[in-house]
C-alpha cells in the first residue's frame, strides 16, 4: 500500500510536469513567434525538454500557430508523454493503470467531451452539477454532522455542568424522534421544534444555558440527530 | 382513630375482599378484581406500592386448578431479594441528581416490609470509575439494612482495572448458597485490550468504555478463565439445585452496537443448561427486559440514574417493553426492584418503577413462552 501511494505521488508530479511544460511552451511561442509582422506560416521543429531534464521531444508546428489551440496543445502533450514512455518502458503499464483508475473516479472533461448516453437509452437533459460537486457538498455536510456528533457526546461542549451528555440517554441519537417535530409539547406549553427540545435538554438534565436559535452548535447537533434518522418517514406532530 | 389508621383499615378491608374474590377467576374476572384492588390502592393513596401488589398473584393457572379452587393462587415463595443497580455516580460536587436517585433506591429497599433476605447491587456504581465516585457509592450503599452483595460493571472497572472496587468490595467473581439456591456473581464486562496500542490514558480508556454507542468498542465477555472457574464451581452443585446467576452484561446477545451483548454467551449458557432451573439477573440495559433461552430465564434490572431506550434490533420477543420515559420527570423510567425466589426455584421479578405502577414479570410468564401471566403492554415504548 505504501509503495503504491509513493508511486501515485510520482505520477502526480509527472503529470503536473507535463502540463506545466506544455503551458511554458505555448507561452514562449506566443512571445517569440506571435507578432503580426512575422507571419510566414513556415513549419518549424520545436524541441521541448520537460522539467525532469531527460525526456526531450520534438514537434513540427507552423510558426503562426495559435498558442491557445487545444488540439495543438494536446498533440504536444502526447509527444512529450510518448517520449517519456519510450525512455521508461517499465513505468508505462503502472501509469496506464493509475490513469484509468483516476479517470474512472474523477473524470476530468473538456467542454467537447460531455458524456454521451448509450444509443439505446433515452436522451437526458444536461445537469448543472457534477458528481464531484456533490462530493464536495457531502464533505461539507459531513463536517457539520461530525461536529454535531462531537457535541452530542460531550458533557461540557454544549455548556452542560453536571457531567451529562446527550448520548447518555440517546445512544446513536435514539429516542430523539426528529421526524415528529414540530409538535405541541405539553410540558413546554407550546409547539416545539426539535431545537427547542435540544435546548430544553441542555438547560435541564445537562444544567447548561440554552443556546440562541441560530447558534452554530445547536445547528450542528440538529444536523447530527437528523443524519441518524435518514430514511425515516415524516411523522409530523406525532406524540 | 386517625386518618392514617382509617386509610389503613380501608385498605385491609379492600385487600381481604380482593383475596376472597381471587378464587377460580376467569381472566376477565381477574382484570375486574385487579381494577378494584388498584382503585383501593389509589383511594388510600399513601400506601406504599410495595405493601400491596395485586400483580404478584398468579391466576387461572394449572397449579391453582390442580390444588383446589379455594386456595390462594400465589406462587409458593421461598424468599425475596431486592436490587439496586446502575447508579452511575459522579462525585457529589459535580452531580447531585444521580446521588439523589441512589439514596432514593436505598430508602426503597430499607422500607420493604418484610425485609428482603439480601440486596444485590447490579454494577455501574460509579460513572467514570473514579476512587471518589466509588467511595461515595459505598457510603450510600452502606445505609442498606439487609445484607448486601456487590457486582461490578464496566463503569466501575476501566479506570484502574478494578483496583479501587476490589479494595472497597472484595472479589468480583464468587458464589454462595442461600436457602437451597446456588447464587453466582460474575464479572461479565471483560473486553479485549484496545487501549494499549493507541496508548490511551486510564481516563481515556474509561471514557471510551463509558460511551455506549462507541463504534470502536469491543463486546463484553465472561472470558475463558472465568468460564473455567464457573465450570468448577458448578461441578459441586447438584443439577436439581435452583441456580441464580448475577451478571452485569446480559449473558445473551441483544444489540452489539450498544454492547447489550455478551460475546461468549453461548459458552456460558452451555454451562448453565444442565441445571433444572436457571435464572440470570443482569444490569447494564437500564430497562424492563426479559428473555428465555432454553431453560434459562433472564431478567434485566432497572437503573436508578436513567433509562436506556430499547435498541433498534434484537429485542427478545418475551420482553414487555416499558412506556417511554417522560424526560420532564427525572425519576421516570428509573427505579429498583425485588425478586421473589419461588419454591420451584424460578424467580418472579418485580420492577419498582418510580412515578409508575410496578410491573411483575413472573417465572411462569417466561417459562410458558408468554402464554400466562401476561403483564400490561406498553402503549408508547421508545423508538
Amino acid at each position: 500500500m505504501q509503495s503504491n501511494g509513493g508511486k501515485k505521488l510520482v505520477w502526480g508530479i509527472l503529470a503536473s510536469v507535463l502540463v506545466s511544460t506544455m503551458a511554458m511552451f505555448l507561452l514562449s511561442q506566443r512571445a517569440s513567434a506571435g507578432t503580426p509582422q512575422d507571419r510566414t506560416d513556415k513549419v518549424q521543429p520545436v524541441h521541448v525538454t520537460p522539467c525532469d531534464g531527460v525526456a526531450g521531444a520534438s514537434l513540427d508546428l507552423p510558426s503562426s500557430h495559435d498558442p491557445n489551440n487545444r488540439e495543438q496543445a494536446l498533440k504536444m502533450a502526447r509527444v512529450i508523454l510518448a517520449a517519456w514512455m519510450e525512455r521508461n518502458p517499465e513505468r508505462v503499464e503502472p501509469w496506464k493503470q493509475e490513469e484509468a483508475l483516476a479517470m474512472a473516479s474523477h473524470p476530468v472533461m473538456g467542454p467537447d467531451q460531455q458524456i454521451k448516453p448509450a444509443a439505446s437509452a433515452p436522451e437526458k437533459q444536461p445537469v448543472k452539477f457534477t458528481d464531484r460537486d456533490k462530493l464536495i457538498w457531502n464533505l461539507e455536510l459531513k463536517k457539520m454532522v461530525d461536529e454535531g456528533y462531537r457535541l452530542f457526546h460531550s458533557s461540557t461542549a454544549l455548556g452542560g455542568t453536571i457531567g451529562i451528555s446527550c448520548d447518555m440517554c440517546h445512544p446513536d441519537s435514539s429516542n430523539t424522534h426528529p421526524e415528529t417535530y414540530p409538535k405541541f409539547q405539553v410540558q413546554l406549553k407550546k409547539v416545539a421544534l426539535l431545537r427547542d427540545m435540544i435546548n430544553w435538554c441542555i438547560e435541564n438534565p445537562e444544567k447548561g444555558k440554552p443556546l440562541p436559535q441560530d447558534d452554530e452548535k445547536l445547528r450542528a447537533v440538529e444536523a447530527y440527530i437528523l443524519s441518524q434518522s435518514k430514511g425515516k418517514a415524516l411523522e409530523f406532530g406525532k406524540h | 382513630m386517625g386518618r392514617r389508621e382509617t386509610q389503613h383499615q380501608e385498605y385491609l378491608t379492600a385487600r381481604e375482599s380482593y383475596l376472597k374474590q381471587l378464587t377460580s377467576l376467569s381472566r376477565r374476572g381477574f382484570l375486574r378484581v385487579a381494577g378494584i384492588a388498584a382503585a383501593s390502592v389509589a383511594a388510600t393513596g399513601k400506601i406504599a406500592a410495595h405493601s400491596f401488589q395485586p400483580i404478584e398473584f398468579n391466576f387461572g393457572g394449572e397449579s391453582a386448578a390442580s390444588s383446589g379452587a379455594a386456595q390462594s393462587v400465589e406462587a409458593p415463595k421461598s424468599f425475596t431479594i431486592a436490587y439496586v443497580s446502575d447508579s452511575h455516580l459522579y462525585e457529589k460536587t459535580l452531580n447531585e441528581r444521580f446521588v439523589r436517585a441512589a439514596i432514593k433506591a436505598v430508602a426503597d429497599v430499607n422500607a420493604l416490609d418484610p425485609q428482603p433476605d439480601f440486596v444485590l447491587f447490579g454494577g455501574d456504581l460509579a460513572q467514570l470509575g473514579q476512587p471518589g465516585e466509588l467511595a461515595l457509592g459505598k457510603q450510600i450503599l452502606d445505609e442498606l439494612k439487609p445484607k448486601r452483595y456487590m457486582m461490578v460493571g464496566e463503569h466501575d472497572w476501566y479506570f484502574d482495572m478494578g483496583e479501587k472496587w476490589r479494595e472497597l468490595f472484595g472479589k468480583e467473581t464468587y458464589s454462595f448458597d442461600h436457602k437451597g439456591v446456588h447464587f453466582v456473581v460474575l464479572q461479565s464486562v471483560i473486553v479485549e485490550d484496545y487501549w494499549t496500542k493507541p496508548n490511551l490514558t486510564p481516563l481515556q480508556r474509561m471514557l471510551a468504555m463509558a460511551q455506549l454507542d462507541n463504534p470502536h468498542g469491543r463486546p463484553f465477555t465472561v472470558g475463558e478463565a472465568q468460564r473455567e472457574w464457573l465450570k468448577k464451581d458448578l461441578a459441586a452443585v447438584p443439577k436439581t439445585t435452583p441456580l441464580v446467576v448475577f451478571s452485569h452484561s446480559p449473558l445473551y446477545k441483544y444489540y452489539k452496537a450498544w454492547n447489550f451483548w455478551t460475546d461468549d454467551a453461548e459458552q456460558v449458557q452451555a454451562l448453565l443448561a444442565p441445571f433444572k432451573t436457571v435464572t440470570v439477573i443482569h444490569g447494564h440495559t437500564h430497562q424492563m427486559l426479559s428473555n428465555r433461552i432454553g431453560n434459562i430465564s433472564f431478567h434485566g434490572m432497572l437503573s436508578t440514574a436513567w433509562p436506556w431506550p430499547y435498541a433498534p434490533q434484537g429485542l427478545p420477543k418475551l420482553t414487555v417493553q416499558m412506556n417511554r420515559a417522560d424526560p420532564f420527570d427525572e425519576f421516570d423510567g428509573c427505579g429498583d426492584g425485588s425478586m421473589d425466589v419461588l419454591k420451584s426455584g424460578g424467580v418472579n421479578a418485580r420492577y419498582n418503577l418510580w412515578s409508575r405502577n410496578p410491573v411483575s414479570i413472573t417465572a411462569r410468564y417466561l417459562e410458558s413462552g408468554g402464554k400466562v401471566d401476561q403483564p400490561p403492554l406498553a402503549v408508547d415504548s421508545t423508538y
